[in-house]
């Protein structure tokens, strides 16, 4: 049997590298922000994919948070990221139930068609509804206070910083336990064999139905905290390539483990930016090539390269 | 109102066609695969685009403007049997042993790809090219007291050529041996195999057949709008709601939930334009909640 990797270490130096390369490049603190941001909502693709399934609408719960955000953040009182967030969660969360009742129901090619119906539902509400949204110029967000305090530019961009990396890893590691625990345990079992898990006395729809509830809440903090670093919201944001964006990353970081997101957003976010300067046409191609590259010869994504590197080391 | 009705119904029926020849192809490919081929709406895009760079090849060569239809074909031809056939050998006949997830994906990269490719064959900029348009004129279709003008291409072509297909690939697959072979595949993949079916000459068939129907829908399409970057990702979002309402794999469910979808788009586009994107998923979602396996789906046992 494969000795199970720590993820504290590789957790460390994330968390390091992320908060240096941050100090060194100044210019890529937005973009290591936008990357964390990500890594929440994948992070709650991951969980749906131990269940065997795939969302391809779950752009959905970003941008319901991050509309939220936007809408509440006009109203100077309540302009509070301390307030922001939690909003914007519960309202993607609350919406995540309303949607999980009825799509738990349905597996593989239908779960991903109809997270995909209902997302683009919404992103085609939010363009036409243009006295309301003000459709695809979208909506500014005024800067936010924190916790009751106003900050000048830079100090609100590394509180970001600081904020989108500190849920992103507390998230990983409630999203470990979570898979850990009977009900995370019992959503392979979806994957493998539903009957046995019922037999087992399990539902398998409100296994899967949690799941859902959580992912919907962790794309919602995702959705929030990228409302609150771009301070502007546009319907894009619900695309369904947004959310296809959100799988690959997945696949990228590797499903094997809850840093496999941090891990995939992070070099995701990089190679988009790079390949969207040095060749402003052919991005998309390169980042469908990489996802190719990942597919036919790492399946297993970036973690799966960590893990075999990790465990030769060890064995030698 | 009755017109505008009359209009829609026209439309709806025009743009089902359309829709109906990239879904048929995704549904079989379905079928037959078990992949849901993203890259499909690439497949309508290019052979639109090809289309209308073979037109205006066509008008600038002088040459009769009637090989304009056989351009449409042509460009379809192309990309099907080359495109479609190069992807199916190069990359999907590796993946058929890795999981669901990872097959669809291995779709959208390709998706991804044929995205910016087309940005650089043709660039950013409509293509429009409509002269098979022109040559069949216009009809005058009564309707009601009023008379409304519209294509001929559209009325009449179009679903013609959409019904041909229908009845053509229903006949194909049951009264032809290759036909009956990629049944034989789809029902069961092992047992063909053991029979000494070639499953992967069946494969490769089947994904450049149904490539060639997408570009051959798109070709069709070509001359009635404008070409435009994202023209494939709106078509495939559709198509994937016809086929999960129809059921996947369903042939003629797929033309029926075409016209449903078609239709229900055009008075929505007369009606409630606010709403025209939303009504195909709408409808979607009403029959899924009622059929989960969609209208003409069966309920698969699931083998062990």
């Amino acid at each position: 049997m494969r000795q199970p990797v720590h993820l504290l270490p590789p957790g460390l130096a994330l968390v390091t590298g992320l908060v240096t390369a941050a100090v060194v490049l100044p210019w890529l603190r937005f973009v290591l922000t936008i990357a964390m941001a990500k890594a929440l909502a994948v992070l709650g693709i991951l969980l749906l994919l131990r269940a065997g399934q795939v969302s391809f609408g779950h752009a959905l719960y970003i941008t319901v948070s991050a509309y939220t955000v936007a809408f509440v953040a006009q109203n100077a009182w309540l302009a509070d990221i301390v307030l922001l967030l939690p909003t914007g969660i519960a309202m993607s969360a609350a919406l995540g139930l309303l949607v999980g009742l009825f799509v738990a129901r349905y597996r593989d090619i239908f779960f991903g068609m109809l997270n995909l119906a209902f997302s683009m539902v919404f992103y085609s509400l939010l363009e036409k509804a243009y006295h309301i949204t003000h459709g695809t110029d979208g909506i500014r967000v005024p800067l936010p206070r924190i916790a009751g305090i106003t900050l000048d530019r830079v100090p609100y961009e590394w509180a970001i910083f600081g904020i989108a990396l500190s849920l992103a890893c507390g998230a990983a590691f409630v999203c470990h336990r979570y898979l850990r625990s009977p009900a995370g345990q019992a959503l392979a079992g979806i994957k493998t064999r539903e009957t046995r898990l019922e037999f087992a006395g399990l539902s398998a729809r409100r296994v899967l139905l949690l799941a859902y509830v959580l992912s919907a809440a962790l794309a919602g903090a995702g959705g929030a905290i990228i409302a609150c670093a771009t301070r502007h919201v546009t319907p894009l944001l619900g695309y369904w390539t947004a959310s296809g964006e959100l799988v690959f990353i997945a696949i990228l970081g590797g499903a094997g483990s809850v840093l496999g997101p941090l891990f995939g957003a992070v070099a995701f976010e990089l190679v988009r930016v790079y390949a969207a300067a040095a060749f402003a046409n052919t991005w998309q191609m390169i980042l469908g090539a990489v996802l190719l590259g990942i597919i036919l010869f790492a399946a297993r994504g970036l973690w799966g390269i960590y893990e075999d590197l990790f465990a030769r080391r060890a064995r030698a | 109102m009755d017109l505008l009705l009359g209009l829609a119904l026209l439309d709806g029926l025009a743009y089902a066609a359309q829709v109906f020849m990239v879904a048929v192809g995704l549904t079989l490919i379905f079928g037959v695969m078990r992949v849901l081929n993203v890259a499909h709406g690439s497949f309508f895009a290019i052979g639109g685009y090809l289309a209308a760079s073979i037109g205006v090849f066509i008008a600038a060569q002088k040459l009769p403007p009637a090989l304009a239809f056989g351009g449409l074909v042509l460009s379809a031809a192309l990309v099907g049997g080359i495109l479609g056939s190069l992807v199916e050998a190069l990359l999907l006949a590796r993946i058929y042993a890795k999981e669901q997830v990872l097959q669809l994906l291995v779709t959208f990269a390709l998706f991804m790809i044929l995205e910016d490719v087309q940005k650089l064959i043709w660039g950013v900029q409509p293509i429009f090219e409509d002269t098979p348009v022109k040559l069949l004129g216009t009809v005058d279709v009564p309707f009601g007291d009023d008379t409304i003008t519209y294509t001929a291409y559209q009325l009449f072509l179009l679903p013609a050529v959409a019904a041909a297909t229908l009845v053509g690939l229903v006949l194909f697959l049951r009264r032809t041996l290759t036909g009956r072979l990629i049944v034989a595949v789809t029902l069961d993949r092992e047992a063909a195999t053991a029979m000494g079916i070639d499953a992967q000459k069946i494969y490769l068939l089947t994904f450049a057949f149904g490539a060639f129907l997408a570009a051959l829908g798109g070709a069709l399409a070509s001359p009635t709008t404008a070409l435009v970057p994202g023209v494939g990702t709106n078509m495939i979002v559709l198509s994937f709601a016809v086929v999960a309402t129809a059921g996947l794999g369903k042939i003629e469910g797929a033309m029926l939930a075409a016209l449903l979808l078609g239709i229900g788009r055009s008075i929505a586009v007369y009606f409630a334009p606010e709403f025209e994107v939303v009504v195909p998923y709408l409808i979607m979602v009403a029959v899924l909640l009622v059929r989960p396996q969609g209208l003409f789906g069966v309920v698969e046992t699931r083998r062990v």
